[in-house]
């Protein structure tokens, strides 16, 4: 962290350690963010993967360490008009709740427009939103009649219509199929390319590898952090998996991170 | 003149206007409806019962959309079984201390206070856990039936009309409170429908949108709880959280969008609100349960209706 440019630096975790019971789910984690990385966030499950999401967005409070996102202590930050989010199995979500493809898309205004009328901007941001990523002809259908490939272009189109500086996705393929899940993965790399910080938690190495610029590879501690070609050439997998064989038996009663 | 005195006489002006206007009103429809041979709008007593089973039709469905979609549905349950308490612990106050003390505003306080021990508990342990509810829809209950065990035997009549619930016994004050509620419950979902609708769809995400989830459910367990009290008079407390969740479902059947599944649930609410209370008021049926019967039957004519639209 030190050695950055810290007028780029978009995240930084110092020290951090948390846990949900008294073993720790993350130990000892530093690493930092910098504004135009596509960080590619692995570990097997269990790792704390999840955990360093919550503590990047200020959901949870470092037990020790600090956790600074925009210059801030991550939990004082108002992310809402910053930050698009897309949570884990959200291509499962919201399946049985009537609401169009448009009403979901609109919600990433709402930190904008909480109350009143939405102005000819917000209009315009969703719109864009959703030619983004493709899915305008569908904007008047219910969430729950898509496919999951499709839903799970309508979560970034939310994210992307509160004209974020940060995505942060936490495993958003699961249950999606695989034509869908690699150009889901070439619209996020478009979208880094032209410019928006990317967080990605993804158990799919080859995929990290494929399109993320930065990986960290965690579990509990942080096993690695750099550039995607260091990580393939490094040892960090084969420890950090290796490393959770040996604690596996204590890790099963957190291993529920938040799969609600 | 004594504070007690000044504020007695507001509220009786404030009555005065209320039942003159909802006798304006009602005579207009005596004449609309009374001229096809529909008499049941004519009499005062009718007229009041509708209100409240209008008010019903729309503020229990614009609230059960958020609990149904957020699978919690039992609140209104437990919270309806809390008021019943509420309305024990004002009959036996009445009786004990001979002030007149209405079992509607003991109610509110009671299922108010319960809402926010429900919610206190599910932020607590991080879960609507069932046991818990189970709990507290048990033990409301359960007081209930103490304190009515305490009080003397007339008290025993009076608590099944909100047992059952019953078109004939909502009084002036009853109908002014109810209405009051309705407004509540309508302005404030009007005023913070966008944190409602987010928090429902997507609770972390919400979260990060800088939503404070745990305020926006405090403010829905209150609402269920104004909802739960102005649907007790005449729907019962066993019978109020069909009207919660019925509608929702049937509207859920229907439509694409949220907006309009809430406006669908209203419509489907008031179908079942009125013919229930038409079908009532003419066989001598018993309202409550002859509303949510309607309301099932809406349910199941959705169902139909979708599954030929799939074809």
């Amino acid at each position: 962290m030190s050695e950055r440019d810290s007028g780029r630096a978009v995240a930084t975790f110092e020290d951090v350690t948390f846990g949900y019971s008294e073993t720790p789910a993350v130990e000892a984690v530093s690493f930092g963010l910098d504004a135009g990385d596509f960080l590619g966030l692995v570990g097997p499950n269990g790792s704390g993967k999840s955990t360093l999401v919550r503590l990047l967005l200020g959901l949870d409070r470092p037990d020790a360490g600090r956790v600074r996102l925009f210059g801030q202590p991550a939990h004082e930050v108002d992310t809402g008009t910053r930050v698009g989010y897309v949570a884990q199995a959200a291509a499962t979500a919201g399946r049985k709740m009537p609401v169009t493809v448009r009403e979901v898309v609109r919600m990433g205004r709402y930190p904008h427009v909480p109350h009143g009328r939405f102005r000819r901007e917000d209009r315009t941001a969703v719109d864009d939103a959703l030619a983004t990523v493709g899915i305008t002809d569908l904007d008047t259908r219910r969430l729950g009649a898509l496919s999951g490939g499709q839903r799970q272009r309508v979560f970034i189109a939310r994210a992307l219509a509160t004209e974020a500086e940060m995505l942060v996705l936490d495993e958003p393929t699961v249950g999606v199929d695989a034509a869908s899940r690699e150009s889901f993965f070439e619209l996020l790399a478009t979208l880094n390319r032209e410019g928006m910080t990317v967080v990605l938690v993804e158990h799919d190495i080859g995929v990290v590898t494929t399109y993320a610029t930065h990986v960290a590879c965690v579990n509990r501690r942080l096993y690695f952090h750099g550039d995607a070609d260091g990580f393939a050439e490094s040892d960090a997998l084969a420890q950090a998996y290796g490393a959770n064989q040996r604690i596996v038996e204590h890790d099963h009663d957190h291993d529920h991170e938040h799969h609600d | 003149m004594t504070d007690a005195g000044t504020i007695t006489a507001v509220v009786d002006s404030i009555l005065d206007a209320f039942t003159a206007l909802l006798g304006f009103v009602g005579s207009a429809f005596c004449r609309l409806f009374g001229a096809v041979g529909v008499d049941l709008v004519c009499y005062p007593f009718m007229q009041r019962a509708l209100l409240a089973g209008v008010c019903v039709g729309v503020v229990a469905p614009l609230v059960g959309s958020f609990l149904v979609h957020r699978e919690l549905a039992l609140i209104g349950d437990t919270l309806a079984h809390a008021a019943f308490a509420g309305v024990a612990v004002g009959l036996f106050l009445g009786s004990a201390t001979a002030l007149p003390v209405s079992p509607t505003l003991t109610a509110l306080v009671v299922a108010v206070l319960a809402s926010l021990l429900v919610q206190l508990i599910a932020e607590r342990t991080d879960t609507y856990g069932d046991v818990s509810m189970a709990i507290v829809l048990s033990g409301g209950f359960a007081l209930g039936t103490v304190l009515v065990s305490l009080t003397d035997g007339g008290i025993a009549v009076s608590i099944n009309q909100y047992l059952f619930g019953s078109l004939s016994t909502v009084r002036r004050e009853d109908a002014l409170v109810l209405s009051l509620l309705s407004l509540a419950v309508v302005g404030i979902v009007w005023r913070y429908y966008r944190q409602f609708v987010a928090v429902t769809f997507d609770e972390t995400a919400a979260q990060v949108a800088g939503i404070d989830v745990t305020q926006t459910t405090r403010l829905l367990v209150v609402l269920t709880a104004f909802v739960v009290v102005a649907a007790m008079q005449i729907m019962g407390v066993i019978l109020v959280a069909a009207m919660l969740v019925v509608p929702v479902a049937t509207a859920a059947q229907l439509s694409r969008s949220f907006r309009e599944s809430m406006l669908v649930a209203v419509v489907a609410a008031e179908l079942a609100v009125v013919v229930g209370i038409g079908l009532s008021y003419s066989y001598g049926l018993a309202a409550g349960g002859t509303i949510v019967l309607v309301a099932i039957g809406g349910y199941g004519l959705a169902l139909l209706v979708r599954r030929v639209g799939r074809r």
